[in-house]
């Protein structure tokens, strides 16, 4: 039953943090903008649409978005957005970034299958940066797992009040860093920008410039459904367990697109960073968090 | 014990005549008059005439004086060479050193630890000064040859040391046999030798080190 | 019945290397049939040994001093299982790989009969000279099958320092076994006592250990060996050796530290050292290589670092009491001994297959082999992702359960000191691990069987033979089972973490939910990705983007080097590349050459330049060595005038 609510929120509310994304930037830069359900339309179009394959490609190509579309509903499963996640069990928190990284391999082989410098370009970069952001991840969890004593990502994210009070400072930075952790992963500013199509600056759109019609359709729905299971994996540890069910999730979808929000702010007022500083500053997150985990040890 | 000492002083003499000569069948001709010298030397120190001991003078006057000297002749005489080259250590010279280090044996002989008996006799020295002369022989020669009889020298040398302990002549037929293993197989080697290099000049076994 | 049973799987590989020899060429498929049929009756009889009743066996041949004791309790039945399974893969596979009229053929055969039977009976050999004496049959079986091309340089130079590392190995593991006959007054594997256990005995017994059973593992520092050797080994071997003979070292290192009534923390903590160690640098050399055996090699330093790792948690966790923590961290690295061996014998038959058709070991001259050979390519995929640790194959399991083991460290209640520090540790080493093996196995698959074909072999590869085909197969279905179905191994994994470690707890809880889950998402997993191929399987094709370049060519597309290339920068300080650059370009276009190499920073920068300094220092000692008789003799007169007058005084 939660498993069709937490999949049912998911697949409906992603789209819409997109859309609440591109009308922050618009605002912020003094235009009106696409409506906020623009991407509900675009994903409508592209279902539509045919497709055409290169004759480079197998199997795998089409792997890629399959396997990154199935991950990010099977993430939104392990996550508590009603109060217990459907598959909740003690070290799921482990299967949780597992599950992402299986999802960039088959993204980054389908890149790598078009034979094509751009995508194999595109590939490199997020192998390299993702390798960069999951120990920032997972130093997270390690603070909030002694935090909240418990290997479940659903008693994890409970952070309570009584939690916040004693250790702020840790938890303020798990935020930080997990914040930054969710601009890396979702190639965001200012990591990568999601509105440039220079092959040469970008990271995540380059690696699916081969896609089209519905499998790209998958493509940016798995992205969205990723954005939307960051953002609400940061709203969880900012937003008290309720007890009611659909309070809960009131709030967190609050505190998501709240997130979307600033994200939208973030990519209004930052530009993209140099390549070069892009490590530097997911190291920076590590380091973050892994003051947090020390913070909360002592 | 005159006749003892005689002889001694002949197998001095002999050292200093291989040391100096350049001829190789006259060196030869040496060594192996020493040897049977130094064969029939028990005669006149053991006092009574056993037949073991002349079964033993007899096979070693035979072997040192006959099959050794028959084998290294026919050597020199498949192989063709008749005098020593240059050695390392002039001619002059070394016998300058023989005769010095016969002095030394003869003066500081009776510095070892010996039996009272044996102190004052000939046998101590003379036998120090032959290993010595072997010693210079073999060190300084460049043939391969020359190698084999300054072993005969050596090993007169230590059969003389042998007779001192007159009681069993177990050192004696121990050398005797050391002697003949050692000939043969310096033998086969100054063959291989031979084959190797078409000469039996040792500089050129220098080849083959690491 | 399960000692007689292996020791007679054993016997028949060593028969199948004799009738290699004798029986001539046309017939020699029957030596892989006695391999085969020898691997057969082993798996059985380890499978009986899973049950875990100590069986015994006393062969009627006397070692020297020894006695040829054999004794199969379920710790030596776990590691016996792979050794006989990858037998007779590997025999299969050899059947084309390496056929009858190819040159030494026979050899091969012969060796790779001597190396699995002898390896078999190295776990299961109850007496320590038996131990040792079938240790260096092994070794010597493997020096030999590394230098089969001996026209190959590089295979001959591989083969020689093989040598001489095993042979450090088998030296110092001498010095262990009789170190433990002193301690312990017999010549097997008893306990110590915990008097000798703490004290310097047990310590240097420790590090003996670590020396001998690491050099062979292949454990940072001592694995310099390992990349040249498997590489330049038969495809078939390497998967032998990647997959068996180096958890030899792994078994060695159990067993030794099984014997200790308590194993302290340093103990501990080293083991755990070395493992991250290996695990973290073994994966960034692997990440630089552009020869895909030397990277698969690398890979098995990396993964023997995740064993060690999850060792050496266990290790902590029991001096310490935390009973639930030490099964989790021994089960994880238990278990990922025979992960390794599957996935790695996977990729390696796949990497065999690719190199056949090629005839280069480059992955830079193949590419797009994925549409000339579709079987291989997903088998090589499966072993990909599995090595990658990704869910639902089973080399996520086994890295689950060291994470877990790390988290509930976190969580429990902090037992102090730097040991518990290295609990935690683990798990942010682990994830970095993990995420540069995804990076590096991307990079290796892309490159070798996605996108365009580089080079005209590639374009033109063909099938791989069926054989070849059929022997990865049973590696690729025990891949998914472990994945999908752990908890079937929950029991035997608690009775060997029992034997090495005196701690048994039950896994069955802590697995059931990842067999739950692990089963529906390959299940969605699969149909969803092939119902989207199939329903775009008429779509129309046409060329791959190109941005309006008039002819792009296959060398256009990202190599090995530039994919890893930021990555392997990360890493430079601890392995800086050779770079043949050309100097400065002339102003009109001409012909240039680039090449990067990355030579093994502990072999190639440290110990070759050391051993070359300490050469040229000993050759000072040369001028003794004249050459002339006539020097030696007054060598030999000065010595001994020298002692007559020294012992005159």
């Amino acid at each position: 039953m939660t498993a069709i609510l937490n999949l049912a929120i998911v697949l409906a509310a992603a789209p819409l943090l997109i859309g609440v994304i591109n009308k922050t930037k618009a605002l912020m830069a003094g235009r009106v903008g696409p409506p906020l359900v623009q991407t509900y339309y675009d994903l409508a179009k592209l279902f539509r649409k045919g497709t055409v394959l290169s004759s480079t490609t197998t199997w795998v190509f089409l792997a890629g978005p399959a396997v990154s579309f199935v991950v990010a509903l099977f993430a939104a499963l392990l996550l508590p957005l009603a109060g217990t996640a459907p598959l909740a069990f003690p070290g799921d928190m482990i299967l949780f970034v597992y599950v992402f990284a299986l999802a960039r391999f088959f993204t980054t082989a389908a890149a790598m299958d078009t034979g094509s410098a751009f995508e194999g370009m595109g590939a490199a970069r997020e192998l390299t940066f993702a390798s960069l952001a999951e120990p920032a991840l997972f130093f997270g969890f390690l603070a909030l797992a002694r935090v909240s004593h418990s290997l479940e990502l659903s008693s994890v994210l409970a952070v309570s009040g009584t939690a916040w009070r004693s250790s702020t400072a840790a938890l303020v930075l798990i935020v930080a860093s997990w914040f930054i952790v969710l601009l890396a992963e979702n190639s965001r500013v200012p990591f990568d920008d999601p509105n440039t199509h220079l092959e040469l600056t970008m990271i995540h759109e380059v690696m699916v410039l081969d896609h089209s019609g519905p499998p790209f359709g998958l493509v940016l729905y798995a992205s969205a459904m990723k954005l939307f299971v960051f953002a609400a994996l940061v709203a969880h540890v900012i937003v008290p367990r309720f007890a009611h069910p659909l309070t809960n999730v009131a709030a967190t979808l609050g505190a998501v697109f709240a997130i979307g929000v600033l994200v939208g702010l973030v990519e209004s007022v930052m530009a993209r960073l140099r390549l070069v500083r892009v490590p530097q500053l997911l190291i920076t997150a590590s380091l973050v968090s892994a003051f947090a985990v020390v913070l909360v040890l002592r | 014990m005159h006749a003892a000492d005689t002889i001694l002083i002949v197998l001095l003499l002999a050292n200093f005549f291989i040391l100096g000569t350049a001829n190789l069948r006259a060196s030869i001709r040496v060594v192996a008059m020493q040897g049977v010298l130094l064969a029939i030397l028990p005669l006149f120190v053991e006092t009574k005439a056993t037949p073991r001991l002349m079964l033993v003078v007899g096979a070693t006057a035979a072997i040192k004086g006959a099959l050794i000297p028959g084998l290294l002749l026919k050597a020199i005489r498949d192989v063709h060479i008749r005098h020593e080259v240059e050695p390392y250590l002039g001619f002059i010279p070394s016998l300058f050193l023989c005769a010095i280090g016969t002095g030394f044996a003869l003066l500081f002989a009776d510095q070892l630890p010996l039996a009272p008996a044996d102190h004052g006799s000939l046998f101590v020295p003379a036998a120090f000064a032959t290993v010595l002369a072997g010693f210079l022989v073999s060190t300084t020669r460049r043939k391969a040859i020359s190698q084999v009889t300054g072993y005969l020298m050596l090993e007169n040398g230590v059969y003389v040391f042998g007779l001192l302990l007159y009681e069993s002549m177990a050192v004696e037929v121990g050398v005797l046999l050391d002697l003949l293993v050692g000939i043969f197989v310096m033998g086969i080697v100054l063959n291989h030798i031979q084959r190797e290099f078409s000469s039996l000049d040792t500089e050129r076994l220098s080849r083959l080190r690491d | 019945m399960s000692a007689q049973l292996i020791v007679l799987g054993a016997l028949l590989c060593f028969a199948s290397a004799l009738v290699s020899l004798v029986v001539p060429r046309r017939t020699q498929v029957l030596t892989a049939v006695i391999q085969v049929s020898g691997g057969i009756i082993g798996l059985a009889g380890c499978i009986a040994g899973f049950r875990g009743a100590g069986a015994a066996l006393r062969l009627p041949w006397q070692v020297p001093m020894g006695v040829a004791a054999v004794r199969v309790d379920a710790l030596s039945a776990f590691f016996a299982a792979p050794v006989f399974l990858l037998g007779v893969l590997g025999a299969v596979y050899a059947e084309r790989y390496w056929p009858s009229s190819k040159p030494r053929a026979a050899y091969v055969r012969c060796f790779f009969g001597i190396a699995t039977g002898a390896l078999s009976l190295v776990l299961v050999a109850a007496n320590t000279l038996f131990f040792v004496a079938l240790w260096e049959i092994v070794a010597l079986a493997c020096f030999f099958l590394v230098g089969t091309d001996t026209a190959d340089a590089d295979a001959r130079g591989a083969a020689w320092l093989y040598l001489a590392a095993s042979h450090i190995a088998t030296l110092t593991l001498f010095g262990l076994v009789t170190l433990l006959h002193s301690a312990t007054g017999t010549w097997s594997f008893v306990p110590l006592s915990r008097a000798v256990a703490s004290s310097d005995t047990g310590s240097a017994l420790f590090w003996l250990a670590i020396v001998a059973f690491g050099i062979k593992a292949g454990m940072m520092p001592f694995h310099v060996w390992l990349p040249a050797a498997h590489a330049a080994a038969p495809t078939h071997v390497s998967a032998v050796m990647s997959g068996v003979v180096i958890k030899m070292g792994i078994y060695g290192l159990v067993r030794v530290l099984s014997l200790y009534p308590a194993v302290p923390d340093w103990m501990g903590g080293t083991v755990l050292t070395l493992g991250i160690i290996s695990s973290i640098l073994g994966v960034a050399f692997a990440l630089a290589q552009h020869d895909l055996k030397r990277l698969l090699a690398y890979h098995s330093i990396e993964n023997i670092g995740i064993i060690l790792a999850g060792l050496g948690v266990g290790y902590i966790a029991r001096g310490h009491g935390l009973v639930m923590i030490a099964m989790l961290g021994f089960a994880g690295g238990l278990l990922h001994v025979w992960n390794h061996g599957l996935f790695k014998a996977l990729l390696f038959f796949g990497a065999g297959s690719a190199i056949h058709a090629t005839h280069t070991r480059e992955i830079d001259r193949m590419g797009g082999l994925a549409r000339r050979m579709p079987m291989v390519a997903a088998g090589f995929l499966t072993g990909a992702v599995a090595i990658s640790g990704l869910p639902p194959l089973n080399g996520f399991v086994s890295e689950w359960l060291i994470y877990v083991a790390g988290f509930k460290a976190v969580v429990g209640p902090m037992r102090g000191g730097w040991a518990w520090l290295l609990l935690l540790a683990v798990v942010p080493a682990l994830a970095l691990t993990g995420a540069l093996a995804l990076a590096c196995f991307v990079k290796a698959f892309g490159a070798v069987f996605l996108g365009n074909p580089r080079t005209r072999e590639a374009a033109e590869a063909g099938q791989a033979p069926a054989s070849m085909r059929l022997a990865m197969v049973p590696l690729v279905l025990a891949c998914v089972a472990i994945g999908v179905v752990p908890v079937a191994l929950a029991p035997l994994l608690s009775r060997i973490v029992a034997i090495a470690s005196g701690v048994s707890m039950s896994l069955v809880t802590t697995l059931a939910p990842l067999q739950r889950i692990a089963a529906p998402m390959a299940f969605v997993l699969a149909i969803t990705v092939s119902a989207l191929v199939i329903r775009l399987r008429r779509a129309p094709r046409t060329v791959t983007w190109d941005c309006g370049y008039a002819r792009p060519t296959a060398r256009m597309q990202y190599s090995s080097s530039s994919t890893a290339r930021t990555l392997v920068a990360f890493f430079a300080w601890v392995m800086p590349p050779s770079v043949h650059a050309p100097g400065q370009l002339p102003l009109f276009p001409a012909e240039a050459a680039l090449s990067t190499h990355m030579p093994d920073t502990v072999l190639d920068r440290g110990l070759l330049p050391a051993l070359r300094r300490l050469q040229r220092i000993a050759g000072i000692a040369h001028y003794i060595q004249s050459g002339r008789v006539q020097l030696y003799l007054v060598y030999l007169g000065v010595t001994l005038l020298a002692l007559l007058v020294w012992s005159l005084r």
